[in-house]
């Protein structure tokens, strides 16, 4: 397959829609965890309880649209490769954890900006992407789809507790919003580190590309609200957006303060990516994302011209081990990735030419 | 005082287990203690996970002091047989139910993870919720009409009493 046509396939389509604020911001995410009231959770692994669950959403939502979000697909994790598991959630659209889970599976839009997993640590886990910061719309969309999925299924839900859930750090909204950013000045000024211990003490998680326990590679940062009781969705989304809009308007200050002190030396940081991504043979994974952050930035800051801003958020997804692995066709060693990456990225910047 | 399980060594752990309403006590040593997944065994890896059941406030229990009197309440959820000591280890629910059997346990729990309120204050579900969504709105005019009165806004105030009429009369209508 020639990589135009992989990418085509790889990149889901709402990613390379322009959003608000996307110099800085690459995607808003909005999760709902819902259960049924009358089975058992997935927490107690009780197969028959859980294939009523897939059982239920095969025959009512298999194949089936609502509104934007045509034809929905459930497909079971029994049924994937390791590979192609692994890519999905390099993509964002299942969890780490739901591919462990033998009686998982995901129910997918077209378009791929809404997932619906299924048995993973609750029956009901939907998401729905957005890009750029859109949180209140993507909230708005979420609510759309809930209700969708409430008119077939009997939530657990308690009048004061909210909505039910597995783990008690979800009850109430159920909520986790989330928004990916691109931060390179805040953390080259070493703003960074200051900034996270103010983000926490509001209530809000900073963390990895890949969620939970996952290192800031590429200067990129997921943040996302952790408490999910008392305060209502709408609340909890207008105070991570204006974390956000603060977190935006302080790295814009500190990319203009970086060119007006050491223009020369940020300049040359940037060029030197750029040449490295172009002729390098072997790319390890951190080098990469650290290169392609570079990259971006000088895109943003109007040194790099006739490279589309995307290219960050769409080779942080296709040098990850599942996709390359995909485009090879076949299970690689951890060198033969390091080469491999380093084709693509250089195939993926001859496309722009 | 001997293990009930081996009747060997000396009961370490002394529990008093509640079933459906009826009480049990169990002394078990501390072997048996462990197999019967009273006390998580201690060479367990220390994952992520820990540090979640480490703020319901799970009693590290000292078993070398063996003398040591602990009580340990086992309230077990009805419909999934989930044991509260089970909920505290794995740190995720069982069924939707284990929120009402473990209601007395919860709210210390539920503070520490979310601070502040314990009330849902969010979405209702638009379906199942619709006697809920008129309580809301009823609550939402109650307190609208108490500003209002606090204000002298008597004009609208009566707009609002007798929307709360209304919705009341509504209410009535729909339970005959």
């Amino acid at each position: 397959m020639s990589l135009e046509n992989f990418m085509n396939d790889a990149i889901s389509p709402w990613m390379r829609e322009e959003g608000p604020n996307n110099d800085i911001v690459l995607s808003s995410r909005i999760r709902l965890a819902r259960n049924f009231n009358q089975h058992i959770f997935p927490t107690l692994k009780k197969e028959e309880e859980l294939i009523k669950i897939t059982d239920f959403f095969h025959e009512e939502y298999h194949g089936s649209s609502f509104q934007t979000y045509k034809n929905f697909d459930l497909i079971y994790m029994r049924d994937l490769s390791e590979i192609k598991k692994r890519a999905l959630v390099e993509k964002h659209l299942i969890s780490p954890n739901l591919v462990n889970e033998n009686m998982g599976a995901v129910l997918m839009s077209e378009n791929e900006q809404a997932s619906i997993m299924l048995n993973e640590e609750d029956h009901i886990r939907m998401q729905l992407y957005f890009p750029g910061l859109q949180l209140s719309k993507a909230l708005e969309e979420a609510f759309y789809i809930d209700d969708w999925i409430e008119e077939k299924v009997d939530y657990a839900y308690d009048e004061k507790m909210g909505y039910l859930t597995s783990c008690p750090t979800n009850v109430g909204t159920g909520l986790r919003a989330s928004v990916l950013v691109h931060l390179p000045a805040l953390v080259i000024t070493k703003r960074m580190k200051r900034m996270i211990p103010v983000v926490n003490q509001l209530g809000f998680v900073v963390r990895g590309m890949y969620g939970e326990g996952t290192e800031a590679v590429g200067n990129m940062f997921q943040i996302s609200n952790q408490i999910t009781l008392g305060k209502a969705e709408e609340e909890i989304v207008a105070d991570l957006e204006s974390i956000i809009m603060n977190l935006i308007e302080q790295e814009r200050e500190a990319r203009k303060r970086l060119i007006e002190r050491s223009s020369s030396m940020l300049e040359d940081q940037i060029y030197r990516s750029f040449g490295l991504l172009q002729y390098s043979r072997i790319m390890e994974s951190n080098e990469a994302a650290k290169r392609l952050s570079n990259v971006r930035l000088g895109i943003d800051l109007g040194m790099i011209e006739h490279v589309s801003h995307n290219i960050l958020n769409e080779l942080m997804i296709l040098i990850q081990p599942g996709f390359l692995q995909l485009y090879a066709e076949e299970t690689l060693t951890s060198s033969e990735r390091d080469k491999m990456r380093s084709t693509l990225i250089r195939e993926r910047l001859m496309l722009e030419k | 005082m001997q293990c009930m399980e081996c009747h060997e060594r000396p009961a370490a752990l002394h529990v008093t287990e509640i079933v459906n309403g009826t009480k049990r006590e169990r002394h078990l040593c501390e072997q048996c203690a462990q197999q019967k997944g009273y006390v998580a065994n201690q060479e367990e890896a220390y994952s992520l996970h820990d540090l979640i059941t480490g703020l319901f406030g799970v009693n590290q229990v000292d078993l070398q002091q063996g003398q040591r009197m602990i009580q340990e309440e086992a309230i077990k959820c009805k419909q999934c047989q989930m044991s509260f000591h089970e909920f505290r280890k794995i740190g995720r629910f069982g069924c939707a139910h284990c929120y009402e059997s473990f209601k007395s346990r919860l709210a210390p729990i539920f503070r520490r993870i979310h601070s502040s309120s314990l009330k849902h204050h969010g979405k209702i579900p638009k379906r199942q919720g619709q006697k809920l969504h008129v309580q809301k709105e009823l609550d939402n005019h109650r307190e609208e009409l108490a500003r209002l009165i606090e204000d002298e806004e008597f004009e609208q105030a009566a707009v609002i009493r007798d929307k709360i009429k209304a919705i009341e009369e509504k209410k009535e209508g729909d339970h005959s």
